[in-house]
């Protein structure tokens, strides 16, 4: 078994997408999608699903997430009994919704709630690129939008971790309207005055990157995701030409002036830690 | 005579008939009269039963229509003494939106449009009405003077989308439409959204953020194009038609989400077949609507505007 991991040609090494993440199976060890290197699963866990070897940064499940960066993993879920229903009668879509739910034991593709970051309360919101590729339709919209609203209301931070390939096509434009709904509430957020850290994980396009996503006052990102407006396909389709190396990583974003720092994910939740302390006492320079 | 779309063949085949008779009659002196009235009693029926049932897709191809009025051609119409503004004083001036002062009624406004070109020479400067970032930069800016100068924002939508391209990435493309989506809900002046051909994606929905959103009644406001759509739910483009039926785009459709506030009609056969009509109907929707929201306060225009987004979605609970 372990001989066939070894031998297997690495086909998918260079594709950081869906379908590399098929080829980790839930057996014992699993391949990095980046260089290829088998690791067993529990010690890929136990380094956040970063590759001991490349430290290419491999997708986190939201319950991971959190884990990951609230104190001793206590969080207090809101809205987790809101579900999709199919406003289109889109055919297939609610068997689709059925099965992610099954897969990912979680209602719908964004988890948000409250928690405390060293010490510090926020409310945190993290999508699961397992659920639907992360897709955002009324429900993550409605999810995330009254999460702004209770940091209004609690006046702590709103900490939001996106992954996500944008709208979802199968609630078509009530997905898209939910770029404006989440925007207004961070509106109101931007005018009261309150932090919004947005930060940016493998993969962030469309709909999502066209929205809240890229609002943060501070805007931080995994190192190597891919993150965009449009898909690297339709550019090149539409430009006809290939795109360069590295385009729409988070590296190119930095590079070009769309994102305050690349935060590797060990140093994720001291840096939200610092970034909160920050922001914990108010300046008070009005002259 | 403008191009006809394929469903309405049958119709202009029977205009060019009674054309044709006409002609006939007048050349050779022969009485036609009575064919020529008994087609077109013919013509008015098919007209009814063509343009009553129209599908999502003929919509579409309404919206696209190569005569399809532009945001010039309504501003022409509807308002007066429209000085344009140019540039996002950042980096560029995006041909592809176009943005001004002008008068509706003898009061001055803001008004921004996306802008797409006639021909092919005007298509490639107008970029086929697809901004780049510097696009919704400028009209932000607009925005942001208008509210300055407390005049109403009249917006006009018509576009395929944003444009996919390197610049408009490295430029931020995400950011520019996110920053237009959070600052539009900010604003105290009233604010006029209107569909007038195709609302494509965020790339339409970054100026359309209004305390009102009207539709032309073949316009259509979708997620992603029919084409796109096609391509990623069934992997074939050619599924487009589909696509299109199935997605829920029509004005008719938005009106039944809530999303709209209001569909303004066109004529038979589409907005291109009487632009001075149309636009004529577009004011009266403006002015009623500038009526209504001058009664608001500024907060309240802002309150209104954020509930009516932050109560769009359909869901569930499971409880
Ligand atoms: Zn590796």
């Amino acid at each position: 078994m372990l001989k066939d991991f070894f031998y297997k040609k690495r086909k998918y090494a260079t594709i950081p997408s869906e379908k590399a993440k098929k080829n980790i199976p839930d057996g014992m060890v699993v391949k990095c999608e980046k260089c290829g290197t088998i690791t067993f699963v529990k010690e890929l866990q136990k380094n956040l699903n970063v590759c001991l070897h490349c430290s290419h940064h491999h997708s986190l499940s939201a319950p991971e997430r959190l884990l990951s960066i609230l104190d001793d993993g206590h969080f207090f879920e809101y809205d987790s009994d809101l579900a999709s229903s199919n406003p289109l009668g889109f055919e297939g879509y609610l068997d689709k919704l059925k099965k992610d739910m099954d897969k990912t034991n979680l209602n719908e593709a964004v988890v948000v709630g409250e928690g405390t970051i060293g010490g510090f309360p926020a409310i945190v919101g993290v999508m699961d690129s397992r659920f639907r590729m992360g897709s955002m339709g009324s429900v993550v919209g409605e999810k995330i939008a009254a999460g702004i609203e209770r940091a209004l209301v609690k006046k702590y931070p709103f900490i939001l971790f996106s992954a996500s390939g944008g709208a979802r096509m199968q609630e078509g434009i009530l997905s898209l309207m939910q770029m404006a709904k989440t925007s207004a509430a961070l509106a109101k957020l931007h005018q009261e005055g309150i932090l919004f850290i947005s930060v940016l994980t493998n993969p962030t396009t469309g709909g999502v990157s066209a929205s809240f996503a890229s609002l943060g006052d501070i805007n931080i990102a995994e190192p190597g995701a891919l993150i965009g407006f449009a898909g690297p396909r339709v550019i090149e389709q539409v430009i006809r030409q290939k795109l360069p190396e590295g385009f729409q990583t988070s590296e190119f974003l930095l590079n070009r002036g769309q994102i305050d720092m690349i935060v590797d994910r060990k140093e994720m939740k001291s840096t939200l830690e610092k970034l909160l302390e920050l922001h914990m006492v108010r300046g008070n320079y009005n002259g | 005579m403008a191009k006809e779309l394929p469903f309405e063949r049958p119709l202009m085949e029977l205009r060019k008939k009674i054309e044709e008779l006409k002609q006939f009659t007048e050349i050779e002196g022969i009485d036609f009269s009575k064919e020529i009235i008994e087609l077109e009693s013919k013509a008015k029926i098919l007209e009814q039963e063509i343009y009553t049932q129209l599908t999502p897709w003929n919509r579409t191809q309404i919206a696209r229509h190569a005569k399809r009025p532009t945001t010039l051609e309504y501003i022409e119409n509807i308002f007066t003494d429209f000085i344009e503004m140019h540039g996002d004083r950042l980096y560029s001036d995006d041909h592809a939106i176009v943005g001004g002062i002008a008068k509706f009624n003898g009061v001055p406004v803001t008004v921004i449009g996306h802008q797409k070109g006639r021909d092919t020479k005007e298509n490639i400067y107008r970029n086929f009405g697809m901004p780049h970032p510097e696009g919704y930069r400028k009209a932000l800016r607009l925005m942001q003077q208008a509210e300055k100068f407390n005049r109403p924002i009249i917006c006009f939508i018509d576009t395929p989308g944003a444009y996919p391209g390197i610049g408009a990435e490295e430029r931020g493309q995400s950011e520019a439409i996110a920053r237009n989506l959070r600052d539009m809900a900010l604003f105290k002046v009233p604010m006029i959204c209107i569909v007038t051909g195709e609302g494509g994606s965020g790339g339409a929905l970054a100026l359309g953020v209004g305390n009102h959103l009207f539709m032309l009644e073949n316009s259509i406001f979708s997620v992603i194009s029919p084409e796109g759509a096609a391509t990623i739910l069934w992997r074939d483009a050619a599924m487009a038609v589909t696509a299109a039926n199935t997605m829920k785009i029509t004005a008719n459709d938005l009106l039944d989400f809530g999303i709209i506030d209001g569909i303004i009609p066109e004529p038979f056969g589409g907005a291109h077949t009487d632009v001075l009509q149309q636009a004529a109907d577009i004011k009266n929707v403006i002015a009623n609507s500038l009526q209504e929201l001058t009664k608001l306060s500024p907060e309240q225009r802002i309150e209104q505007r954020y509930q009516k987004y932050r109560t769009i979605g359909v869901y569930t609970s499971l409880i």
